[in-house]
């Protein structure tokens, strides 16, 4: 992999239009079905408007790839569906302006799951893509395309998106670094819509450092964006703090013991460089997969309404009535996944049920939220998997949707929260599979867990 | 075990605007019917006098100045509707 600032002396050493070239090049002949759509023309255009001295910035000409649920001109948002698969949007998210802003180059969308219902990419309507490392395996997800164009060295960084881990457990499946950032710290106007309560924007990237550059850059607030929080986001006194906790129900019965070694391995080695680690407890993660899955789908229900066969994409059944456009056009253009949610989350948010469920499960995050504050008021960051298991065979659970639910176990609960938590590679098991470690954080604390897994990057290899 | 029929399904489906094959029904009744009975160790926690948490964080207003900007280009709407622009306006197919 490279990093950003390897790939800025290659464009001092030849040229933006060169890099740039390449780079598209690359994404063109990838064989793991990485991208949805390239932009060829935009991309070298823009490079050279580098060269000539017409784009100025701190990432002039450093060419990067987003995930296909933030809106770009000139090729389709397709969301990986069925639904959006021609929808070419006439704005743009605000996160890859700033980005374009500071002189970077967009040069394709990636693949991810449907609406970014998944954790594997494996529910995109265009093909799964391949893990990095052995392609038989899931790239992860849904942040499948952004994980993996980072780890084949397509491009240094990429956008993607997170709502229950989908940025952290790709990063970990293909040995990338990926930030989920606190809860409103980066605007998501512009980026397709799925659980409005916990979708948060983030970076993909092969080193600490140019998550912590790119954040400088994505965060603060968007007039567009009302959960935006004033820019917190700050590298200057960057404290690292000295006492981890690592979080016991991460470590314990159903996660891979190759996992669990790498990541005491990587305890040990905070406690060489003098961290204070101790084992915590979080009681109520048992209860994370029934809070988050309850809670979403919900969100999913509401947010996906408005795919109707009218205002966006491919329209069904216009010969018959207009329940027959909203129920055809729905039907064809979302895939069995997104049904699925759409259904649970009309049924738990249904009158007789919504107490016994929808509400519950949100009093029951409060109690979880709860948890993580104790924590975190003797504790500067938790530590633990990203995910029970290294990335897994293509294929291997598509027909039993809980068991797919349950493996997000370790990720949920950030996201619940609002907390800032990121996947930092720390080796591979026996067979190559790569692992993350992951460090979640208090709110607004993302400068510190970057400043935290910085001190064991490239270490455990 | 919470019971979730097919036709518990289907009524659902309608009220989502999704209509389903018949394969997909009995899959989806199959599936939903054991998250749904997974969802119910909820009911095991002790939630009296708790607030529930719909929002993440403490939301405050942005807001920009009250100026009048154009934020999308109108050539670029075309792309928003198949039936194309008429006099800076989307149209839309015919619902009625």
């Amino acid at each position: 992999m490279t990093s950003i600032q390897a790939v800025q002396s290659q464009i001092a050493e030849s040229s933006a239009e060169a890099v740039v070239a390449s780079a598209l090049q690359k994404a063109h002949a990838d064989t793991h079905n990485t991208f949805l759509n390239i932009m060829e023309h935009s991309a070298l255009e823009r490079a050279r408007q580098v060269d000539r001295g017409d784009i100025i910035g701190p990432l002039a000409g450093v060419p990067f790839a987003v995930k296909d649920n933030f809106l770009t001109h000139e090729v389709p948002t397709t969301a990986a569906s069925n639904f959006l698969e021609d929808f070419v949007s006439p704005l743009q998210a605000t996160a890859v302006k700033k980005l374009e802003a500071q002189g970077a180059i967009c040069i394709g969308k990636v693949n991810l799951d449907a609406f970014a219902h998944g954790g594997s990419t494996e529910n995109s309507a265009f093909g799964v893509t391949k893990n990095a490392v052995d392609e038989t395996r899931v790239a992860g997800g849904s942040s499948g395309g952004s994980a993996v164009a980072v780890a084949l060295d397509i491009v240094p960084f990429a956008l993607g998106t997170d709502t229950g881990g989908s940025i952290r457990q790709p990063a970990s499946f293909n040995g990338v670094v990926g930030l989920k950032p606190t809860y409103g710290a980066v605007s998501r106007y512009g980026v397709v819509a799925m659980a409005s309560g916990t979708d948060t924007i983030g970076v993909l990237s092969s080193t600490v450092g140019d998550a912590e550059l790119l954040m400088t850059f994505l965060s603060g607030q968007d007039a567009r964006d009302m959960t935006t929080l004033p820019d917190f986001f700050s590298l200057d006194e960057q404290n690292n703090g000295k006492k981890l906790g690592v979080i016991k129900e991460f470590m314990g019965e159903g996660v891979d013991e190759q996992v669990r070694a790498r990541i005491e391995a990587a305890v040990e080695q905070y406690k060489t460089l003098g961290y204070d680690v101790e084992e915590v407890s979080l009681p109520l993660l048992k209860y994370a997969i029934a809070i988050y899955y309850t809670v979403i789908p919900a969100e999913i229900s509401s947010n996906l309404a408005r795919y109707d066969g009218v205002r966006y994409g491919t329209q069904k059944g216009k010969d018959g009535s207009l329940t027959d456009v909203y129920e055809l056009s729905r039907h064809a253009g979302f895939v069995q996944e997104n049904k699925r949610r759409i259904i649970i989350g009309n049924y738990v948010l249904s009158s007789g049920f919504f107490d016994a469920y929808y509400q519950k499960a949100q009093k029951a995050r409060t109690l979880l939220i709860n948890e993580f504050t104790t924590l975190f008021a003797e504790y500067d960051a938790l530590l633990g998997p990203v995910s029970p298991s290294p990335a897994f065979t293509i294929g291997e659970s598509v027909d039993d949707p809980l068991e797919v639910y349950l493996r997000d176990v370790m990720t949920v609960p950030a996201s619940l929260a609002g907390l800032p938590a990121l996947s930092v590679p720390v080796g591979a098991t026996d067979s190559g599979l790569p692992v993350g470690l992951q460090i979640i954080g208090a709110r607004k604390s993302d400068a510190k867990i970057l400043a935290i897994a910085r001190e064991i990057e490239g270490k455990n290899e | 075990m919470t019971n979730i029929s097919i036709e518990d399904v289907r009524s659902l489906a309608r009220l989502s605007a999704l209509h389903l094959d018949d394969d997909e029904a009995a899959t989806l009744t199959h599936d939903i019917e054991r998250i749904i009975t997974y969802f119910g160790q909820l009911s095991e926690l002790d939630t009296d006098g708790v607030e529930p948490t719909y929002y993440g964080m403490d939301l405050m207003n942005v807001s920009r100045d009250d100026e009048v900007v154009q934020d999308v280009n109108p050539e670029r709407l075309t792309s928003l509707s198949e039936g194309g622009v008429v006099a800076n306006q989307v149209k839309v197919p015919k619902v009625l």
